[in-house]
């Protein structure tokens, strides 16, 4: 009475469920496994379609070196067959099923006691079995279910017929797969669109995709070509990593396929968190002893560092210790301490750094020099000086004045600069990891309207520093991002405008800068710059380049003409109009102001801003200078600027207006551009001399002549 | 405003002026004092006034009421030269860097002979400077005081560069 239970159904169970927990979940899987049916699957493909166990076992016994990839291989095949039937049917309880399917075989395959790495996924907690044995076989499964949740509705029903070759053949299947790896047509994209997209699947199909991409003569589909491959990746790669198409075009560009995906991961995952010891108040062991007391894992930067040190992990906050507070250490990214070493500051020197917010780069110049010298610390926003100026204090930096200029005007406010160094502001692209609305928010114009700022500011830079520095004329351009117009293009750009010259930056490790890069080309000496990516140094992305200032003087001069030429004569390729240019203009360079007297005539001293130098942030002393070259006629082309600089006169006003808005209005510069664009057809349709003017001078003539005679 | 450092460091104050490297001064910039040596005073200069934002090391301000209240910035530059110093516990240091008095359970140490109300520097008990205040009780009177009695008010402390970040500019 009472009992529940048929005596007559009862089944006898052995030793009771705890004990058997006890000897590990091997037990109690195996139960399942006899009763179930291994040997064929349980659904209406059950006749055709065989699970390949069998096979897998024999090989499994035969071949003694079977590594792991091996074996995944075969398992990934068996998976296959599996796929089949799932074709269409994507739904999570279908694929758990199958799971459980797969795994049985597996653990069929292996022995009874091989199950417990599904156990921990069916959410058994047994640890003893799992940790020794099944390491590497539970790679192997979650290989197995990615396998088969991404449902290859790419390969096509002919894998099954490869189920029943040994373990040879398996190695040549697989080969056979990767070649049917089937770009979906497009009506398989279409229901993509509209049904919810697993990710795993994309991201299989992405693996895929780059493997036959790297592969290609060997992989390729037959009548694709390698340009529906790449659409695919690319779109599949936007999903999976949430990018735009924009950026991950451009990184196609950077970066060949394979190192794609390896740059796209380390995006996801930040990199660690790096210190940098002040020297001024403690040395690095000690500040690694007193940290360690406090409770927290860290190591040594590397070789290339004395001052970094590289946290794990801690239990108290490393922006709040006690020193911290004392200004011990600051917080600071590795890639940030690059740019500071390869201007290796001397003692006594005055250093200029223009974008210095939040101000780790302006504290470790400081620490190098030891306080002495100055350095200046600028930013152009306000609220970022804040954590300048608290982190000089902070760190206990006395040799710094902080100033809020934006970094074009620095030439006229103080220049003759031992060292400068400009952290540009930039599109970001190398810190994604720490940013992730970088990867959707940027977009060509952005890119543009940084690389057109960089241009200014490393113009300026360039000008501040002194060349007949007695232990400098240095600059160090450095951006965090990856994209060449930001990098090398800018640099290329100052080494056709100015006297200057790329030499080592003296960071031994990092890639070398692009020499050349799709259409464009570039000075050679690129090479000296460095590129650091996320996914080969661990830190964040980076581009550092030294540049050498040979002389103050002259670059002035060729740069007026430059800019000059470079208004007259083209709008959208600078690089390539300018190099024609600078030929010519380099004969001009031994002019000096000779005809001033001319000059003088016709135009005010001082002041004919033409409003593209001031688009490209001249100060108003080049300008000047520029004046004079004005008048040289060796060009023909000189004749024109004369016409130009009077009209110009005429929009000194509007040019120093648009002078002052330069630093709100990025799309300022657009409209600089057309405007010029739109003066320059004014000039060029001004060679010839207006009526009025005509006249009067026919007069003046009429009347030196009538002079003349009398 | 030297008044306020001497209440601190007493006539040190001379070698905060004559120091080996060149005479530094103080320099008043927006109701801010800074201290600075001469050679970067003349290169500051050359910057516009609405644009210079620090000079050196800012030491303090003037208040509306033109009181002078000393920063936790110039903590460096007094605590070498301190004549009176207050150690904490480390189960206090904490709870002064969060801007608490010092009660006499958390005083380790003080020097002979703090008068009352004498300007002193706090350090911890590892000899780091974590701010400054003043002695609410002179050496005699804080042996004698029950543990729950302040000794030394907060004025200031390290952690403000995290607190009011704001403040120091």
């Amino acid at each position: 009475m009472g009992r529940k239970l048929d005596p007559t159904t009862y089944v006898k169970r052995g030793p009771g469920r705890k004990s058997r927990k006890q000897k590990g979940a091997e037990t109690e899987l195996t139960k399942f496994i006899t009763e179930g049916d291994s040997d064929r699957f349980t659904d209406e493909n059950s006749e055709w379609l065989k699970p390949a166990k069998r096979k897998r076992e024999a090989d499994h016994i035969d071949d003694d070196d079977d590594d792991d990839s091996d074996s995944q291989w075969e398992q990934e095949e068996d998976e296959e067959g599996e796929g089949q039937k799932k074709k269409g049917k994507r739904q999570l309880i279908e694929n758990d099923d199958d799971d459980d399917d797969d795994d049985d075989d597996l653990v069929d395959d292996y022995g009874a006691s091989e199950d417990s790495g599904e156990g921990e996924k069916e959410g058994e907690s047994d640890e003893e079995v799992r940790q020794k044995k099944l390491q590497e076989v539970m790679d192997q499964e979650t290989d197995d279910d990615d396998e088969e949740e991404e449902e290859e509705e790419d390969k096509d029903g002919e894998k099954s017929g490869d189920e029943d070759m040994d373990e040879e053949d398996t190695v040549q299947v697989n080969i056979d797969e990767m070649d049917t790896f089937k770009l979906p047509k497009a009506e398989d994209i279409a229901k993509e669109g509209v049904m919810l997209v697993d990710l795993q699947t994309i991201h299989q199909r992405i693996k895929d995709n780059v493997d036959v991409l790297s592969h290609f003569s060997t992989k390729r589909e037959g009548g694709k070509d390698r340009a529906e491959y790449l659409s695919l990746l690319k779109k599949d790669l936007s999903t999976y990593y949430s990018y735009n198409n924009f950026l991950i075009d451009k990184l196609l560009e950077i970066f060949p396929v394979s190192e794609l995906i390896d740059f796209l991961e380390a995006n996801e995952i930040q990199r660690p968190v790096t210190i940098r010891t002040n020297t001024l108040k403690t040395r690095r062991r000690d500040l690694a002893q007193a940290l360690i007391n406090r409770g927290v894992n860290l190591d040594p930067l590397g070789k290339w560092s004395k001052v970094g040190l590289v946290i794990f992990d801690s239990s108290v906050p490393i922006g709040a210790t006690p020193e911290y507070l004392a200004g011990h250490y600051m917080l600071q990214g590795a890639s940030s301490f690059l740019p500071v070493m390869a201007l290796s500051p001397q003692e006594g020197e005055t250093i200029l750094d223009m974008s210095s917010a939040p101000g780790g780069k302006a504290t470790y110049i400081a620490q190098l020099m030891r306080n002495t010298g100055v350095v200046v610390a600028n930013d152009a926003s306000a609220d970022r000086l804040k954590s300048v100026v608290g982190n000089i204090h902070r760190l206990g930096v006395t040799n710094s004045v902080v100033c809020n200029y934006d970094g074009r005007q620095f030439p006229k406010v103080m220049g003759g600069f031992d060292r400068v160094l400009l952290d540009a502001p930039c599109s970001g692209t190398g810190v994604i990891s720490k940013d992730p609305a970088v990867k959707t928010s940027k977009d060509e114009s952005d890119i543009q309207r940084s690389a057109h700022l960089q241009k200014e500011l490393i113009l300026a830079a360039i000008d501040s520093v002194n060349a007949e520095s007695p232990s400098g004329g240095y600059l160090v351009y450095c951006t965090c991002s990856i994209m060449v117009e930001e990098n090398e293009w800018v640099v290329d750009y100052a080494l056709k405008k100015r006297n200057v010259k790329l030499v080592p930056t003296g960071l031994d490790f990092g890639k070398e800068g692009f020499t050349r890069f799709k259409e464009r080309r570039f000075h050679p000496s690129l090479k000296l710059s460095r590129r650091f990516y996320p996914h080969s140094h661990n830190m964040d992305g980076f581009f550092v380049a030294k540049l050498k200032k040979f002389s103050n003087t002259v670059p002035t001069t060729t740069v007026d003409n430059g800019i000059v030429t470079t208004i007259l004569v083209e709008e959208t390729e600078p690089s390539g109009d300018v190099k024609v240019q600078s030929d010519s203009f380099d004969e001009e360079k031994p002019f000096k102001a000779g005809s001033k007297n001319k000059s003088k005539k016709q135009k005010p001293d001082g002041k004919p801003v033409v409003s593209q130098a001031t688009a490209n942030g001249k100060s108003a002393k080049s300008i000047a200078k520029k004046t004079q070259k004005n008048e040289n006629p060796t060009v023909p082309k000189k004749a024109k600027m004369d016409n130009e600089t009077e009209k110009v006169d005429k929009e000194i006003n509007k040019s120093n207006i648009v002078k002052t808005d330069k630093e709100t209005s990025k799309e300022g510069s657009r409209f600089q551009k057309k405007g010029d664009k739109q003066r320059k057809s004014h000039i060029q349709s001004k060679k010839r001399i207006g009526k009025n003017k005509f006249n009067k001078l026919k007069k003046l003539l009429k009347n030196e002549f009538g002079n003349e005679h009398l | 405003m030297f008044e306020k450092l001497s209440k601190y460091i007493g006539e040190n104050i001379k070698l905060l002026v004559d120091r080996p490297d060149g005479t530094y001064c103080f320099r008043l910039h927006n109701d801010r004092v800074y201290y600075i040596s001469e050679r970067i005073l003349k290169l500051a200069t050359n910057i516009s006034r609405d644009k210079l934002v620090s000079v050196g090391t800012c030491f303090g301000k003037f208040t509306k009421t033109l009181k002078f209240r000393l920063h936790i910035t110039a903590l460096d530059f007094l605590a070498p030269y301190a004549k009176f110093k207050v150690w904490v516990k480390p189960g206090q240091e904490q709870s002064f860097l969060y801007g608490n008095h010092v009660l006499k359970s958390g005083l380790g140490r003080i020097t002979e002979n703090t008068n009352q109300y004498q300007g002193v520097v706090v350090y911890s008990m590892s000899d780091v400077p974590l701010g400054f205040g003043v002695a609410a009780k002179s050496t005699q009177e804080c042996r004698r005081v029950d543990p729950m009695s302040i000794v030394v008010f907060h004025q200031a402390d390290i952690g403000e560069f995290i607190r009011s970040e704001d403040t120091l500019t």
